[in-house]
């Protein structure tokens, strides 16, 4: 028992000296980390499909940049904030970390983000919608690349007053999240002319929602504000139809991606308005990316699925540009660089980490217009980068207003 | 408009229904938990594990082999049963001598392997069930709308409510089961194949859940986490009905559904937590639970 123990003892030390040596070896790896939900709710909609997406964005890079290899870690956080922070504090310490892609969930992403601003790593925040990354939470090395929550209340919301849905209730998952998104939506309708009636607070992963509609219907709004996603937005939607409620009330999800679409299939899903940063079907480049990516992983990607491959793509050629993996020098690339590839046109990386690029208003095709598998959305709006993400707030410190 | 405590009676009525529905859920769940508890004496945790796998048993069925919703409804609870009837024999047997915490960590073990696995298979975006045509559309019920199927699901739920509880508190194989539990060897003894009663009994509890779970697969998304979610709640609704007792179990879980609704319009926030605050003042109160015997 003892001598195990000590030998215990001994192999940790050793791993311990041995680690950073590994590490401080001549022309080591760019290791690009990725940490997001693997096992939980928003697993589809980054997850194993997100590290296809990554290896794909290496593969086409060729490898290596600067003449070393590229290679990746990834780790599950379990949605828990200390799991995704303290993996993000090993990789750097201990494997050389250069960059990390942070998946779902808003929450351990902004505690993600403080451990890239202690440790120097520029942090891609792909599948977190919150939009206080690049605001109160914003650091140095943070890239908020694929949507937030300001943008997708400036396409949904905006749209949805426009057409005359004048009056909002709000069903909001109770937690930071729903709250940024509901507040962002009401800012939104108010300054279209819109009313905010009500709204309340729903616990996450209800197991039934009818009680909720119920309260929504009767407020008399004439729009139901879907002010949470994946699952719950999923369930909320299915049981308004069946109460009838959409008879009186026009859903909108706040925060819908093309896997929900294609978990509640079109007949529930059809006619819905939703806010995305990317579709498969745009244009000739998503559509063969989207392709090679079906091939690998029998599925359209998702926007945080091509986001990750662009985010990829984006820093490895700032490091090539930069000639160095030097976080500074990095950044410094990025936010002069403008981002062109299949995900964004003309996409530019603001002071505050913002990662402006067009979104897109679609609109749920039904059952009829659907002519062919995956074929879900239409679109409504194209927003330019500036419409959907607006001016700078001013509460990031590093970009005064 | 007839108010009570300032709340609308159609309100009331209209939640006093959406309530009556969930509680039926609970009630077939905790049904399930306390049959398996009471006369098996195992902490079952793998019990949302098998409503998860119930859902999909019958979705599974539907797309592959296009078996519909009614036959779904007697076949899928029975693969399920099968599958934890097998787990009965080849792990959960061993435990029975020892503390019941080994049996509880058992199936909580077998909890994460059976939805791990779906989540490997399936995903974990879910899919949806459609609702069977014979029950699609709602009634208007003056003060509310309600769908028809949810109307089932109470009348369904009910009945295998009492049942189950008629055929184990009245009836002779009950008494058989009951006294399995209250001295096996002496029952053995008198010729009855005492491991035999034991499977069958997990079978029974484990199909109460998949039956729940074909029963809930049109209402929401089928996902390899609907159970996991669902599972602690029902734990609380035993408890409060007294661990092991049939009718605690049936009585407490429609109970709770309907607190649990007038909740969501008093305070919304609260509405994932009254269940267990009730529980820890029934713990307080009643430690045996509401119809537990001391």
């Amino acid at each position: 028992m003892n001598i195990s123990k000590i030998a215990l003892g001994v192999a940790m030390v050793l791993a311990m000296v041995a680690g950073p040596r590994a590490v401080m070896a001549a022309d080591p790896d760019v290791v690009i980390g990725d940490i997001d939900d693997f096992s939980g709710t928003y697993a589809d909609v980054q997850g194993q499909g997100g590290v296809e997406a990554m290896k794909m964005a290496i593969a086409d890079f060729g490898g290596t940049v600067l003449g070393r290899k590229i290679t990746m870690l990834t780790t599950d956080h379990q949605n828990k904030p200390d799991i995704g922070a303290s993996k993000f504090r090993e990789w750097a310490d201990q494997h050389g970390l250069n960059m990390l892609i942070g998946g779902s969930n808003s929450g351990v992403s902004i505690a993600m983000s403080k451990v890239a601003a202690v440790k120097k790593i520029p942090f891609f925040a792909i599948g977190a919608a919150g939009s206080s990354l690049t605001n109160e939470d914003c650091t140095a090395y943070t890239v908020h690349y694929v949507y937030d929550t300001t943008a997708l209340a400036n396409g949904t919301a905006t749209t949805m007053v426009k057409n005359g849905g004048k009056t909002w209730f709000y069903l909001t998952a109770d937690y930071a999240f729903g709250t940024q998104l509901q507040n962002a939506a009401s800012k939104v309708v108010e300054a279209n002319g819109g009313k905010n009636i009500g709204a309340v607070r729903v616990p996450l992963a209800a197991s039934d929602f009818s009680s909720f509609l119920l309260q929504a219907q009767g407020s008399g709004a004439s729009v139901l504000g879907l002010a949470n996603a994946g699952g719950d937005m999923s369930n909320s939607l299915k049981a308004a139809i069946e109460f009838g409620i959409t008879k009186t009330m026009k859903p909108a999800a706040l925060l819908a991606f093309i896997t929900n679409i294609n978990s509640l299939g079109l007949e529930t899903a059809q006619g819905l308005y939703l806010t995305t940063g990317f579709y498969w079907d745009l244009n000739e480049d998503t559509r063969a990316f989207a392709k090679r990516y079906f091939a690998k992983m029998n599925a359209e990607p998702s926007m945080d699925q091509a986001g990750a491959y662009s985010a990829t793509l984006t820093y490895l050629k700032a490091v090539k540009a930069a000639g160095t993996t030097d976080p500074d020098k990095v950044m410094a690339e990025l936010k002069k660089t403008k981002v062109n590839d299949m995900f964004a046109k003309g996409g530019t990386i603001r002071a505050d980490g913002v990662m402006v690029h067009d979104m897109y208003v679609m609109q749920v095709k039904s059952p009829k217009e659907s002519k062919y598998p995956w074929d879900y959305y239409k679109v409504i709006k194209v927003m330019n980068g500036e419409e959907a993400f607006g001016p700078i707030t001013g509460l990031c410190s590093l970009a005064p207003k | 408009m007839t108010e009570i405590f300032g709340v609308p009676v159609v309100v009331i009525l209209g939640q006093l229904m959406l309530g009556l529905v969930n509680g039926a859920f609970y009630a077939m769940l905790s049904l399930g938990l306390a049959v398996i508890f009471g006369l098996m004496g195992v902490v079952n945790f793998a019990h949302g594990a098998f409503y998860a796998l119930g859902s999909f048993a019958a979705l599974l069925g539907l797309q592959l082999l296009g078996i519909n919703y009614w036959a779904g409804l007697v076949l899928a609870p029975l693969i399920v049963a099968l599958l934890g009837m097998a787990i009965e024999r080849l792990l959960l047997r061993h435990l029975y001598r020892v503390d019941p915490l080994y049996g509880l960590l058992l199936t909580f073990g077998v909890a994460l392997i059976i939805e791990g696995t779906l989540q490997q298979l399936f995903g974990s975006s879910g899919q949806s069930y459609p609702v069977p045509a014979a029950l699609a559309g709602a009634v208007n019920l003056g003060f509310m709308i309600l769908p028809k199927y949810r109307a089932w699901v109470i009348a369904a739920s009910i009945t295998v409510c009492f049942s189950t509880w008629f055929l184990i508190e009245r009836t002779r194989l009950g008494a058989t089961l009951r006294a399995a539990r209250e001295n096996g060897p002496l029952l053995q003894a008198f010729g009855v194949n005492v491991p035999v009663l034991l499977t069958l009994t997990y079978g029974g509890g484990v199909a109460l859940a998949a039956l729940a779970g074909v029963l809930a697969a049109p209402v929401i998304l089928v996902t390899p986490q609907m159970g996991s979610s669902l599972v602690t709640v029902v734990f609380a609704v035993v408890v409060i009905g007294g661990m092991g007792s049939i009718l605690g179990a049936i009585v407490s879980g429609l109970g709770l559904g309907i607190i649990e609704g007038f909740t969501k319009v008093i305070y919304p926030e609260a509405s994932n937590i009254v269940v267990y605050v009730i529980m820890a003042l029934v713990l307080i109160l009643r430690p045996a639970g509401l119809f537990g015997r001391e």
